[in-house]
């Protein structure tokens, strides 16, 4: 397995071609075929023996020459510092991305696909897509003129943000666009892996059951935005909505939630508003960069022209 | 949760650290995993073991160490133990507490040889 991404192996594919790594990446192998290490345990008298960096610290011979070892990393670490970097790249382009999260069959991919068409051919955007298998969501994606890009995980249940990473080196995408990224169905390892999204946006629809929210309570902690999809379905279903409400913001107080129906249209401009809202504000911070830097840069130019 | 992705994550930290420290064998491996993190314990073990075959943490003891979950209550403006994410405030029985403890996962240290 890969321990770069803790997907499997030549399983995780981006647009149908095996994820290989460049030099430089960690590779252990579960059947290990290729992961070798010595199992000599005997004596190494090319080392010194620490007798006195023991856990107690003992000067005596014969006891445990085992040592303690401080290491106080974050497991997530590797992925958070991906995501650290895919958010700087972000940040710097004035791209504004959401990573949007729910369980299979919440409607995420039919609500993309009515989002892209209400944001118009003007809005530079792109999806990245995350399945297991297939690339059914991506050609979806594109068959409404908006470039798409399916990962496919393999065995992975999630996203990582190394993977994120390689689909943005692909895309290659033009500043102050909007990126999507529809997560993996999944209601509970997604919340774990941050990709350097700017929000997690959480889609429950009505049909799911009011009670998601406390039965997968780290997502909705983990989310900024709730869309509660397919509300057009209410009048036949038994929903309450405030109670869902209720039980969200039992989890997570802070968090924003607008009524979708991706059928009926009813709540979508809502949702497009919170979308260019952020696109605004992406783009207003790179616009801020970019007239600092020139500032500096005029300043630099003018001590040149007097000294 | 993924907790096999969370056991080659702890490879990883424990063979770079091998890397850097010139260690032969690593012996015991203390994890801190906060009760809030959603990591489920036995499940990471049963990872560990399986990720850890064959490397030079094969034969190692792994600790659990459970960081108890805290939260802060708005109502009571005061700091409170948690047992799940959705719970109320044990004190005075309201929501919402916000989180401030207990979604760590972190590994600790080794003892290696």
């Amino acid at each position: 397995m890969c321990t770069v991404c803790g997907c499997g192996q030549g399983e995780t594919k981006i647009e149908g071609q095996t994820h290989v790594h460049g030099s430089g990446h960690a590779h252990t192998h579960a059947d290990g075929t290729t992961h070798s290490h010595s199992h000599n345990h005997e004596h190494h008298h090319d080392r010194p023996h620490h007798y006195g960096l023991g856990p107690a610290h003992a000067h005596a011979p014969g006891l445990s020459q085992a040592r303690m070892v401080r290491i106080e990393q974050d497991i997530l670490g590797q992925n958070n510092r991906h995501a650290a970097a895919n958010r700087q790249r972000f940040r710097e382009h004035g791209q504004f991305a959401v990573n949007l999260v729910s369980s299979p069959g919440s409607g995420k991919t039919t609500l993309l696909v009515e989002t892209i068409r209400r944001l118009g051919d003007t809005t530079p955007l792109a999806v990245i897509e995350g399945d297991q298998q297939t690339q059914f969501d991506a050609d979806r994606i594109r068959a409404t003129g908006a470039i798409a890009l399916q990962i496919n995980t393999g065995k992975g249940c999630h996203l990582d943000a190394h993977m994120v990473g390689h689909a943005l080196d692909t895309l290659d995408l033009a500043d102050d666009s909007l990126v999507l990224i529809e997560n993996v169905g999944n209601l509970v390892c997604p919340a774990a892996f941050d990709l350097g999204e700017a929000h997690k946006v959480v889609i429950l629809s009505v049909t799911e059951g009011e009670d998601k929210p406390l039965k997968y309570p780290d997502m909705f902690h983990a989310a900024d935005l709730m869309l509660l999809n397919k509300i057009d379905l209410l009048p036949h279903l038994r929903f309450d909505v405030a109670r869902c409400m209720e039980y969200a913001h039992r989890v997570n107080p802070n968090l924003v939630v607008i009524q979708v129906s991706a059928t009926s249209g009813e709540g979508l401009d809502a949702w497009i508003a919170w979308l260019r809202h952020g696109m605004e504000h992406a783009q207003a911070i790179r616009l801020e960069t970019v007239a600092a830097l020139k500032q500096r840069v005029a300043e630099l130019e003018a001590q040149l022209r007097t000294t | 949760m993924h907790e096999m992705s969370l056991a080659e994550n702890i490879l990883q930290i424990v063979e770079g650290a091998a890397l850097d420290q010139g260690l032969q064998r690593v012996t015991e491996v203390r994890l801190e995993i906060g009760t809030l993190s959603g990591v489920e314990p036995e499940a990471l073990r049963l990872c560990l073991e399986i990720v850890f075959k064959g490397s030079l943490a094969e034969e190692a003891r792994v600790e659990l160490i459970e960081i108890v979950g805290k939260g802060w209550c708005l109502s009571c403006q005061t700091e409170v133990t948690l047992h799940a994410l959705y719970d109320p405030c044990p004190q005075c029985g309201k929501y919402p507490v916000q989180v401030t403890g207990g979604s760590e996962m972190r590994v600790k240290d080794l003892l290696a040889e």
